[in-house]
């Protein structure tokens, strides 16, 4: 470019994508999954409420993993894997034969448990990955205003605003994580799906994941899968509990409020897990 | 925090401790299969080396820039058969090299489960079939499909000098023998040999590509050929340099069906389209069974050539492989 990006341009980058789209609802409603033969989840629906963190928690192997897949079309990766149900996106279903899975994928972001940054792309790159992968031409100087942007709603700017061009696999595990984040919020997300974003990592890069997902939850809809029972309570506004008991598919026991289900659930099993007697 | 006790000795203690009978057998064992493999390697290079000096100080430079390979007239020399080597390694990696990659990322990526068995197997076979009969195809099979491939190639592209042939092409009946027994032939059946070693290896590390990365790239939205682009090309760029150097020394030394293709000719040249060319492991075989003692040596001389540049290939190869983010886990 022959004109060097003025500060204007920086304050107001016309926006490729929607700056911010309005909040979104993300509605599963009766969805079964199956691995081959084996069913895994029976006839779940949950509504996941725009602008709230949902917690997804619940012993493993209950299938709130597969359950998180299934919202953005991941499930269906794996060669023997099956659903039946609909995943809805503001009313629209993103399993309608005549919609795009790559547009679902690009609207529905997933940060995973192990953090997956591409390890020899450099950070800056890593933020702006999703925007060529979707084939999305932007500016230069908007690029970096919106890897500027993300980096700071993940948390990591400050960190890494003076090493933007070294590797992104040289960062430590949390701080990969922080780069995930960005990674999947560059595509300007309607829903961000967390698979136990903190399971690799210590307490404090934990706190400050946590941190970065109370911040987010006002422009996106989140909904996280957590082993971790504070951390579903610290984070979430709602909360479901799934359950695979003796052999039968994963279902939700309970759903509702995050702070009612801690401190008054209605369901024994429920009241069993979060109170740590089992799983 | 204590003071250090400053009456412990601070030297690092030995750890390996005498180690059980059977440990220390298999260990003896496989270190001597090792060194055995080493000992034979050199041992070869050594006795080309040394069959080769009484050919080298006699012709000395001349060895390498005379073309002619005439030991009855004292003219014996490198330079038509190493350029022919060269040229005919380079069409089979030309055409081999865009085949395997699309086979490898068809069968890693692509693939059904039911049939990537299948697949792999039958470009494993391909292996398994011997030079000669891959020299017999090319020689009554393919090389009559491709005189007029090769005349058009010399109609369109003659203006090019690798194109170029001694004959009119626009002649009513051109010369179709001009077309046979050239490199070009030759290169394409060459190529069918090495695919599967490359397609092996190029597989092999795009299997290896992170699930994890896979994964991020299409939660982002990305289109299959776009999470190809973006994880598993860059992971298996090693394998794809790697593999195709390893083919390419594998064409290099390729010998029987080369020498039933190509109608030998001694010329220093880089029309491929045109009758008559000679690699090295192809003068060999074709004059070892008449030689004379001084023409056995400077046979030797030409293997040890063809020994020395195989290496090399094969050793940057396995540098390449191995030094590239896929290659920790890669055998070639």
């Amino acid at each position: 470019m022959s004109t060097a990006p003025t500060q204007e341009m920086y304050i107001q980058p016309p926006p490729p994508l929607p700056r911010h789209a309005s909040l979104a609802t993300l509605e599963a409603r009766a969805i079964s999954a199956w691995f081959g033969e084996r069913k895994v989840l029976d006839r779940v629906s949950l509504t996941m409420k725009p602008g709230q963190v949902t917690a997804l928690i619940g012993p493993s192997g209950c299938g709130k993993s597969t359950f998180l897949r299934i919202l953005n079309r991941m499930h269906e990766l794996v060669p023997s894997a099956q659903l039946a149900g609909e995943v809805r996106l503001d009313g629209v279903d993103i399993y309608d034969t005549g919609r795009r899975l790559t547009e679902a994928r690009r609207q529905i972001g997933m940060v995973f448990q192990k953090p997956n940054p591409f390890p020899t792309m450099s950070i800056y790159d890593n933020v702006v990955a999703g925007l060529k992968l979707t084939g999305t031409k932007v500016r230069r100087s908007e690029k970096d205003a919106l890897v500027e942007e993300c980096l700071i709603k993940a948390g990591l700017w400050r960190e890494v605003s003076d090493r933007l061009r070294s590797p992104g696999g040289a960062l430590s595990g949390g701080q990969q994580q922080r780069l995930c984040i960005a990674r999947s919020l560059a595509v300007r997300p309607r829903v961000l799906l967390m698979d136990e974003p903190c399971s690799a990592l210590d307490p404090t890069s934990t706190r400050v994941i946590e941190q970065t997902i109370a911040e987010l939850a006002h422009e996106v809809t989140i909904v996280i899968v957590t082993h971790n029972m504070q951390q579903a309570n610290r984070v979430s506004q709602q909360c479901a509990f799934f359950l695979a008991e003796h052999g039968t598919p994963g279902a939700i026991v309970e759903s509702g409020d995050t702070q009612q289900m801690f401190e008054a659930p209605r369901d024994p099993r429920t009241s069993d897990y979060v109170n740590g007697r089992f799983g | 925090m204590s003071a250090p006790d400053l009456h412990v000795e601070d030297v690092p203690r030995p750890l390996a401790g005498v180690g059980s009978l059977a440990d220390r057998v298999f260990r003896g064992v496989s270190r001597g299969v090792g060194v055995f493999v080493l000992v034979v390697f050199g041992a070869i290079g050594l006795f080309l080396a040394y069959q080769a000096l009484p050919t080298l100080s006699r012709y000395g430079t001349s060895f390498f820039t005379e073309s002619d390979w005439s030991p009855e007239l004292d003219k014996v020399g490198m330079s038509a058969v190493l350029v022919g080597t060269f040229v005919v390694g380079l069409i089979a990696m030309f055409v081999a090299f865009p085949l395997s990659l699309a086979a490898a990322l068809y069968i890693t990526e692509f693939a059904p489960n039911g049939i990537r068995k299948t697949l792999v197997a039958m470009v494993d076979l391909m292996a398994a079939v011997p030079s000669i009969i891959y020299g017999l195809w090319g020689f009554w099979l393919l090389q009559p499909q491709l005189v007029p491939i090769a005349h058009w190639l010399h109609q369109h592209f003659g203006f090019i000098p690798i194109f170029e042939a001694a004959t009119d092409p626009d002649a009513p009946a051109y010369a179709q023998s001009v077309y046979t027994g050239s490199a070009f032939v030759a290169g394409l059946v060459v190529a069918m040999m090495v695919i599967p070693i490359t397609c092996a290896v190029m597989r092999d590390v795009f299997a290896q590509a992170p699930v994890g990365e896979r994964e991020a790239a299409l939660a982002l939205g990305a289109t299959r050929w776009g999470m190809i682009r973006t994880v598993v090309l860059p992971f298996g760029r090693g394998g794809i340099v790697g593999g195709t150097m390893l083919g390419l020394g594998r064409a290099l030394g390729e010998t029987v069906a080369v020498l039933l293709i190509i109608s030998v000719a001694f010329d220093v040249k880089i029309r491929i389209l045109e009758n008559g060319t000679i690699t090295v492991s192809s003068l060999i075989a074709n004059r070892f069974g008449e030689a004379t003692a001084a023409q056995l040596s400077a046979l030797l001389t030409a293997g040890f050539v063809l020994f020395v540049i195989t290496v090399i290939v094969n050793t940057i190869a396995a540098i390449i492989v191995s030094r590239s983010r896929s290659g920790a886990a890669t055998e070639i």
